[in-house]
């Protein structure tokens, strides 16, 4: 196996390129093209044990990345990283196209995780989390969301208490991604209930195999279980995994939000292809149900993989568009949410599309028809789409407040948090 | 908003200053109504802007100014839209393209010299369903041509005739005896259409443009090119319509309260503005790849594809974005007081014109199917 770990940083991007390029032939395995994604196409079928060795194959992908020499290739070296630009990322993404990843772990463990940690961590920190994420030996997730609300992060109620050089958590958090087979999770919890919302809240990094962090999971729509509902009874956290200042929370939780709706793409913390050929509802995977239902060539299928793929192609046009105007000035960081919004809705399009494309045949199936399966189940699970990473309606808000400088809506919750309307719990 | 290179920059200045002052609101209204919206000495001045050479190879007469001539048109074709100016930029442009690239040595000594010095218009004829047959001197051309842009202040159309060997495109001069003109009214009052018929048009063999049988192929190419101008239009009317309803949702009041600081208003000028930024990265991206003659099949390097897509999806996204912005203007904004509806009209003619987006669709989902399970 040929190391390119000792590349300088200055290597142009083409000499990068062509070095990814040889050594992804030489040791990267084939992409599976009829392997779905984890959440929204797959079938209640799967098993725990089927999730676990894939997720032991992305962390065996992950090394392999990190020992070529291409894990982290805009992180610093002394971190593990490459100390490259995100155009060795970019370039780098598209040498991958066709080849096996780990695209499963990318979101949460590089973005927001290591992307926040980069930002707000301590040298220390830095040293000690980053390079096990990278070497695939270390998975985040991220605990935001509580039962009370996710869209209103800022409102959290989980609380820690500051015993000494440590902090007691007690609360709850949701929806937490993979939690049962991560490792280290980001939470952000409330410090202080007597001021205003933003300025009480401190976000930790722990581990989530520790005394009195109880994980159990959530069945979704499509009969999935990776979604993660977790119980903190006085859980302990060092000080030392407190990840920016004390009550300064919120300056964190603005950038994690900001890299979390770049999982749409722009990232240059994500190895990943972009574009998956088999991506659910995309254009080639409706033209491969139409051929097996035999409907490949009348005109209206013709014009419903037409429109599912003009979607895929417009939202990436979008998306590199949007990141190419952030990365010049030409626009504000907020116009990420552009992005986040229209692969939202846009999936959620295709997910209709490909069940009018298969009409009753789309919500019935023999067992073991992955293809027809994924119509339907994609199709009940199809919201998760506008809600997961921020819902469409919180893009909006950030689009019409940030991007177009619209009056911000009205607020009742300015005061000190211990007094702010909460909902029955 | 699509200039990238200095060059790109200095062009987009000095052609919106052209259109700003030639075509202010009120003289395309005042446009809308007139008996003729074509007037040669403005053409010829535009043509010395360099509206006319840039999807001609420099050893044609032509050349562009960085390296992807409808990259650089697409600057035009933006500020048509923001404008809804008139002037026959499309036809002229495209039949451009075709002489400059499959043309004889003779036809671009002529016709194209003429039109690329400002001197003639040009049509593509598309919509056409004509016969031909050979004569001892030529050809004889028969049928019907719908749809042809600015006919009657053109000096010859671009048509695709069936013949012995297949499809074949011949250029006809609208001059030429047999040749009649329907006027056409339609949505768009300032971009004007005919349906040409040709009864026995007597042409000499050298009419023909390309080789014999190539006509499906490069009605093609033709149209992906048209596409890109058309999503450049698209791109500029939304942007402006866009920004005339932020400005109105700013300024309006109701219930004592700015229209803007409503959830529903704000929620819609969020779309709005996504859909405004999404047919701006489309219409770029596909003039960089159609302009370039980059790749094939659906993938996302192929200019077809991403041609076809736009049109798709911004012929079908544009125009609606355009009513919803009338509906939040209230009356007034179904009112021709109200300059939305120039882009409005200017839109959707601009989403149907070459086909309905559902055909758009179509033809990418062709593109798709042909390409195979290893796409
Ligand atoms: C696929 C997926 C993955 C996820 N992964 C994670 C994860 O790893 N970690 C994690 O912490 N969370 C995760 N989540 C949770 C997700 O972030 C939340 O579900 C989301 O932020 C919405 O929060 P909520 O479910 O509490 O809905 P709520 O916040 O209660 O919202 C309910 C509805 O009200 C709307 N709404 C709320 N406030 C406003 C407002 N001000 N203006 C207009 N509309 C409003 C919302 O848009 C939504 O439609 C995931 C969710 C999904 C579906």
């Amino acid at each position: 196996m040929s190391s390119t770990a000792d590349v300088p940083a200055d290597v142009p991007v083409e000499e990068f390129a062509a070095r990814a390029r040889a050594w992804l032939a030489e040791n990267m395995p084939p992409a599976d093209p009829t392997a779905g994604h984890f959440f929204f196409t797959d079938t209640s079928s799967r098993s725990d044990d089927h999730d676990l060795v894939r997720i032991d194959t992305c962390r065996r992908l992950q090394r392999l990345l990190h020992d070529g020499g291409f894990a982290g290739i805009c992180v610093a070296p002394e971190y593990g990283g490459q100390g490259l630009t995100p155009a060795h990322q970019a370039a780098f993404n598209r040498e991958l196209r066709g080849f096996d990843h780990p695209i499963e772990i990318q979101a949460s463990t590089f973005i927001p995780c290591m992307a926040v940690l980069l930002e707000f961590g301590t040298e220390e920190q830095k040293l000690r989390h980053i390079p096990p994420m990278l070497k695939g030996e270390a998975i985040w997730a991220q605990l935001l969301s509580e039962p009370s609300g996710g869209s209103d992060a800022a409102g959290a109620l989980t609380t820690a208490t500051r015993d000494g050089d440590q902090w007691i958590l007690n609360g709850s958090k949701i929806w937490t991604t993979g939690a049962w087979y991560s490792d280290w999770a980001m939470c952000l919890a409330r410090t202080n209930w007597e001021v205003e919302k933003h300025r009480g809240l401190t976000v930790f990094a722990l581990p989530l195999r520790t005394p009195g962090l109880e994980i159990h999971r959530i069945e979704l729509l499509n009969g999935s279980v990776e979604f993660c509902q977790e119980f903190l009874t006085d859980v302990v956290v060092d000080d030392r995994d407190r990840i920016g200042d004390v009550d300064g929370g919120w300056t964190v939780m603005t950038r994690w939000l900001h890299h979390e709706r770049t999982i749409s793409g722009g990232s240059p913390y994500v190895t990943s292809t972009g574009r998956s050929h088999n991506a659910p509802n995309d254009g080639p995977r409706l033209a491969a149900v139409a051929r097996e239902l035999g409907t490949v060539d009348d005109p209206r299928a013709l014009e419903i993989i037409g429109e599912a793929r003009a979607l895929t192609l417009v939202s990436d046009a979008l998306v590199s568009s949007v990141t190419r105007k952030m990365q010049t000035g030409e626009l504000p960081f907020h116009a990420a949410a552009m992005s986040r919004l229209f692969s939202g809705t846009s999936q959620v399009r295709k997910a209709a599309l490909a069940l009018e494309l298969t009409g009753a045949d789309g919500v019935m199936w023999e067992p073991g028809d992955d293809q027809r399966a994924g119509v339907g189940q994609s199709w009940l699970v199809r919201q998760a789409a506008c809600i997961g990473g921020g819902t469409t309606e919180m893009a909006r808000n950030v689009i019409a407040e940030r991007l177009l400088g619209m009056p911000r809506e009205a607020r009742r919750d300015d005061g000190a948090f211990r007094d702010v309307p909460k909902g029955p719990r | 908003m699509f200039a990238q290179s200095e060059d790109q920059q200095v062009f987009e200045s000095t052609s919106a200053r052209f259109v700003e002052s030639q075509y202010p609101a009120e003289r395309v209204r005042a446009l809308a109504r007139a008996e003729a919206v074509f007037e040669a000495p403005l053409w010829r001045e535009a043509a010395a802007l360099g509206w006319t050479t840039l999807l001609v190879p420099e050893s044609a007469g032509g050349g562009s100014l960085s390296g992807n001539g409808l990259a650089d048109l697409l600057i035009v074709a933006s500020l048509f839209g923001r404008h809804a100016a008139p002037g026959p930029l499309f036809g002229t442009n495209l039949v451009a393209r075709a002489l400059g690239t499959w043309g004889s040595a003779d036809q671009q000594a002529g016709p194209l010299a003429e039109i690329l010095a400002g001197d003639a218009v040009a049509a593509w004829g598309h919509r056409s369903a004509c016969t031909a047959t050979r004569s001892s001197t030529g050809v004889v051309v028969s049928g019907r041509v719908r749809s042809v842009e600015s006919a009657a202040d053109a000096r010859y159309v671009l048509v695709s005739v069936d013949e012995p060997e297949g499809r074949s495109h011949v250029l006809v001069p609208l001059a030429a005896p047999g040749v009649a003109l329907t006027p056409l009214k339609g949505v768009d009052q300032t971009r004007r259409f005919w349906d040409v018929t040709l009864d026995g048009v007597t042409l000499p063999g050298a009419a023909w443009v390309g080789a014999m049988g190539a006509a499906a192929e490069h009605d093609d190419e033709l149209l992906d090119v048209a596409s890109v101008l058309a999503l450049g239009e698209m791109a500029g009317a939304l942007h402006r319509a866009f920004a005339m309803t932020l400005d109105w949702v700013a300024n309006r009041y109701s219930f004592g309260r700015p229209l803007n600081s409503y959830q529903e208003i704000k929620h819609r000028m969020a779309d709005l503005r996504t859909q405004v930024e999404a047919a701006e990265a489309v219409a770029a991206r596909a003039a960089s790849l159609v302009g370039s003659g980059s790749g094939s099949g659906s993938g996302s390097g192929s200019g077809r594809a991403l041609a076809s897509a736009g049109m798709a999806h911004v012929g079908r996204h544009g125009p609606e974005a355009i009513q919803d912005c009338i509906q939040l203007h209230g009356g007034i904004g179904v009112t021709n007081d109200c300059d939305l509806h120039l882009f409005l009209r200017r839109t959707v003619l601009d989403a149907n014109l070459y086909g309905s987006p559902a055909e758009f669709a179509r033809r990418l989902g062709r593109l798709v199917v042909a390409q195979g399970v290893a796409g």
